[in-house]
């Protein structure tokens, strides 16, 4: 029953959407203020239907019922409760199922967070977003019902496929979908701005919270993602160009370039068109990165089953709209006055740089990703664009912005006075170059790649640590600024975390027997034993592994090797010793030993040093990005306390 | 075979067997027979597809075939090959598709020159763009100056 | 003002290529031996007695054994699946007795093998044993079952990633064999 009744809820919310998409629209451009005040209802409307749509699915799940073909594919009795429960998204249907939750949770936060706007712009937004909602509830309903009944019921289902049976499941997709939906916000509002034909700095200071918000979730879900890649699959790496995650990754630019687009068209009233242009990009490439994981064009570890047909739906949804808010675009950007004119050497121009740089990144990943599909169809052959294309091309460009990260912020709008900046930024410059020469020895051996690396992370730290200290001296700044030099200064966290693990990393794959040990990174690694060991729906083969420095034992891992009831294909669990400048990374391999006889295994052992950096970095962008956004919001409250005073 | 001979030859032996040996008594074995030739194996295999996998390179892979691929592989190196030998071997039996790293040629000069080529255009229209800022605080155009006069007008 | 189209424009060219992209399968590598000269080989016979010192007759076979004639050689494998759903569409074929097929067993054992012949047919003219897979790579065989037309001079014409089906051989290999046999 709940099935049915978690499906009556999705047409009854794509209905809602329908209405929450066109009457709100209409009623804005035609000053009907009956219409216009449909919008807030309609948009929580839809978000309770949403709600308890996936409140049933999630139900089907934990009871385990298997006569919901979708729960039989995806999920299993002996699976674990929490596993059950995040398998609602582990397959296509359930993530699109998420993926409505997510935009009608935003809406309704704009619903709710939207008082002060004048309310014909609230009402294009909420029906920009309810027709977006509308498409994907339609996609759903036709081609990727997740409610669809087995009959007759499996008597048990086919398992969470074993790689996502882990925690990074439970939080890796949502925090990934609140940042692609997130962006949907920062499309509506570019869209209601084109539509009402009104572009102006309240615009952007509107639009400017939600977006950082947004691009906040983007930054820990891709993280999260990396970081789940690297202690779940086994061989210790945390990036690999894959089509899905360069879907993920594309956005991310896009939409840093947008938040410092943003940052200009608030302040100085320029860029406009540049700053819908991006809103619209952003978004885009996240319907783009959708369709790539769904539709089987792109081959991948991350995409799901195929189905062409999915495909053509998805592809007909882009085209519509990312084609009509493109050809809104070309039609209304004309119109749109052109803002403060801005010196060669102002802030302005700097962050067109950083913009210019940022887009031309994000248009070679996607030219890296998309090109075997552009050279098949074709019919030139197939090619593959792997992690070497992507690295030579990425890492150059990424240099320059490096750079100017520490330039930026010193730079004033207008018109920037370089001697000055040069004067204040000559101690940075020192202290990087001899960072650059003389760090590397201290670790290991030379590299320019290394120095270079460790010089523009030095370069960065130094120079924002000299400017918090200049700027405190006129008192205490507020959040925005704080912000703005948190999210850098991971940047700089990232960039030397990347170069160190990347310069130094040491992989050692040996043969062990009981007792045998393996030298690395200054570390003893000796194998204990292996014991077999049930879990609640495998069987595991499970190392003790001792780590031991200087003769004392600093700790006892256990990675295991697990067989799933449900697959063929053995699974390994590393076991990683975590530490601040370094990681200890061990993973079985494959039993040498004869049936019966003392263990022998092939173990690979990683000394990764430096690399918890590599997300330290991404929490600190991410909490430089919370702290810029709630400084909107201080403001907000303190402009309603005046309000109030001034009432009283 | 004479005395000496036969001496020379077993401690020859003998040094060889304990050349390959672990160096303390408990300390493990490399996996791989010679390291040297794994190591250059791995730099190679990270620039190969594996062909039977979802995305994943020849380094990591466990499936059948590229065990099979990294044992030919092995046996190149230890033939001498240069890695581009090893490389236009693999190539010349599953194509372009099997390198990570697409090869430059005239189907993919888009590819390698892309980036560059949108980042010299958009440094251009950087340039252009800053240009025309630099004086727009100027004079507004005759249809403009209507349009103020209109206002201005309306006001008062 | 029209600069302000070129992102659609962008856009729709790439939306051309996206559904043209819906048609292909990202995973099926052409092979690059097509038009070349088939690698050479000289492999046990599958029916010979691995134990019989090496030299004897018929004991082995290599394709310039082919010369002169129009071939076809299939890999196949007694634990692939899909080589039984194409098996009998092979099986018809050399009831037509227009071309020799050579069958190549690959990373197989002759046990498992010839009890796999004897229970679904023996469509081959005879069958090579390619224990190590190594024969396999030099052909770029990368899933099985995979065929190859080959021709009078020993030069590839055609390779068949996956199943032979009635359809493909209908329209694809019998005529090809009847051009290569003119």
């Amino acid at each position: 029953m709940t099935p049915e009744l978690g499906q009556l809820a999705l047409i009854l919310a794509f209905l809602v959407a329908l209405i929450q998409g066109v009457l709100p629209i209409v009623g804005a451009h035609r000053g009907h203020a009956g219409w216009i005040a449909l919008a807030r209802p309609a948009a929580q409307t839809q978000f309770a239907l949403i709600l308890f749509s996936f409140a049933c699915l999630m139900q089907a799940f934990v009871a385990n019922d298997f006569s919901v073909a979708y729960v039989a594919g995806h999920s299993n009795s002996k699976l674990p409760t929490m596993y059950r429960a995040s398998a609602v998204w582990g397959g296509h249907e359930g993530s699109l199922l998420l993926w409505v939750l997510m935009l009608s949770g935003w809406t309704l936060a704009v619903s709710l967070f939207s008082r002060q706007l004048p309310q014909a712009m609230v009402a294009r937004v909420i029906g920009v977003l309810g027709l977006v909602s509308a498409g994907f509830l339609m996609f759903m309903l036709f081609t990727s019902d997740p409610f669809d009944r087995l009959l007759p019921a499996a008597a048990d289902g086919q398992d969470l496929n074993p790689l996502l049976q882990d925690p990074g499941l439970v939080f890796h997709p949502p925090m990934l979908y609140m940042g692609y939906v997130g962006f949907s916000v920062a499309f509506a509002f570019a869209i209601a701005a084109l539509l009402a034909g009104r572009l102006d700095a309240a615009w952007a200071r509107w639009s400017r919270p939600w977006t950082t918000v947004a691009w906040v979730f983007l930054t820990l879900g891709i993280a999260l993602g990396s970081y789940w890649a690297y202690y779940e699959l086994g061989w210790g790496g945390w990036w690999f160009w894959d089509p899905v995650e360069n879907a993920s990754f594309t956005p991310w630019l896009v939409g840093t370039a947008l938040i410092h687009s943003l940052a200009v068209t608030e302040k100085r009233g320029s860029f406009k068109n540049w700053t819908v242009l991006l809103a619209i990009c952003a978004f885009s490439l996240s319907l783009l990165g959708t369709f790539l994981v769904r539709s089987g064009v792109l081959t991948s570890v991350h995409a799901f089953a195929a189905d062409p047909k999915r495909g053509v739906f998805i592809l007909l949804f882009l085209t519509v709209v990312i084609g009509g808010s493109l050809a809104l675009f070309a039609w209304r950007a004309p119109k749109v006055s052109m803002g403060g004119a801005f010196g060669v050497v102002s802030r302005e121009t700097l962050l067109l740089i950083n913009n210019v740089l940022l887009m031309v990144a994000a248009a070679s990943v996607l030219l890296g990703t998309l090109y075997p599909l552009l050279i098949d169809a074709l019919g030139l052959g197939k090619l593959s664009v792997g992690p070497p294309y992507f690295n030579s091309v990425f890492m150059p460009l990424m240099l320059p912005l490096l750079f100017l990260i520490a330039v930026g912020p010193l730079a004033r709008w207008k018109q920037a006075d370089a001697r000055d900046m040069a004067q204040r930024l000559r101690l940075a410059a020192v202290l990087a170059v001899i960072a650059g020469i003389g760090l590397p020895f201290l670790i290991g051996a030379w590299t320019p790649l290394v120095a270079l690396g460790l010089l523009l992370a030095v370069w960065i730290f130094a120079s924002t640590a000299f400017q918090i200290r200049e700027r405190l001296k006129s008192g205490w700044p507020p959040r925005s600024f704080w912000g703005m030099h948190a999210a850098h200064f991971g940047i700089a966290v990232f960039v030397v975390g990347v170069t160190l693990v990347k310069g130094y990393e040491v992989e050692k794959d040996v043969r062990m027997a009981v007792g045998e040990t393996v030298e690395i990174g200054g570390y003893t690694v000796k194998l204990l034993g292996v014991n077999q060991v049930p879990g609640p729906n495998y069987v595991a083969q499970r190392g003790d592994v001792e780590l031991s420095k200087g003769g004392q034992v600093r700790a006892v891992l256990h990675p295991e090797k697990r067989n799933y009831f449900s697959s063929q294909m053995p699974m390994t669990e590393t076991a990683i010793d975590s530490g601040f400048t370094r990681d200890l990374y061990v993973s079985l391999g494959e039993p040498l030993n004869a049936p019966g006889a003392a263990p022998v295994w092939s173990v690979r052992v990683y000394y990764k040093p430096f690399i918890v950096w590599i997300w330290g970095g991404c929490l600190f962008m991410a909490l430089g990005g919370a702290l810029a956004a709630s400084d909107r919001r201080y403001r907000l409250k303190v402009k309603q306390q005046a309000l109030q005073g001034a009432a009283a | 075979m004479s005395r000496a001979g036969f001496v020379l030859s077993l401690s020859l032996a003998l040094a060889l067997q304990l050349a390959s040996a672990p160096a303390r008594a408990n300390e493990a074995a490399p996996l791989a027979d010679d390291p040297v030739v794994e190591q250059r194996l791995l730099v190679i295999a990270e620039e190969v597809r594996c062909l039977v996998c979802q995305n994943e390179s020849l380094a990591g892979s466990r499936a059948d075939l590229a065990q099979d691929l990294r044992r030919e592989i092995r046996s190149l190196i230890k033939q001498g090959k240069t890695d581009k030998e090893v490389m236009d071997f693999l190539v010349s039996r599953y194509g372009d598709y099997v390198r990570y790293r697409p090869p430059v040629k005239p189907s993919t000069w888009l590819l390698w020159g892309g980036p560059f080529v949108l980042l010299a255009a958009g440094l251009a229209a950087l340039v252009l763009f800053v240009r025309r800022r630099r004086g727009t605080s100027a004079a507004l155009s005759p249809e403009e100056q209507r349009e103020a006069a209109a206002l201005l007008g309306e006001k008062s | 003002m029209k600069r302000f189209l070129i992102p659609l424009a962008l856009f729709m060219v790439l939306a051309v290529f996206l559904a043209l992209g819906l048609n292909r399968n990202p995973s099926e590598v052409p092979s690059p031996l097509v038009g070349k000269p088939a690698p050479m080989f000289t492999l046990p016979r599958l029916d010979a007695d691995p134990q019989a010192p090496a030299g004897t007759a018929n004991a082995s076979f290599s394709p310039k054994d082919m010369a002169g004639k129009v071939w076809l050689l299939n890999v196949w494998a007694s634990w692939c699946v899909s080589c039984r759903v194409e098996h009998p569409v092979l099986v018809d074929f050399a009831k037509l007795n227009i071309a020799p097929l050579i069958g190549l067993d690959y990373k197989d054992q002759r046990a498992d093998a010839k009890g796999w012949l004897a229970k679904f047919g023996d469509p081959y003219t005879l069958s090579v044993v390619d224990a190590d897979g190594r024969v396999g790579i030099d052909y770029g065989v990368y899933g099985v079952p995979e065929t190859y037309v080959i021709d009078k001079a020993g030069l590839i014409r055609f390779k068949q990633i996956g199943p032979v089906t009635n359809e493909i051989l209908q329209t694809k290999i019998l005529p090809l064999i009847k051009e290569l046999q003119r």
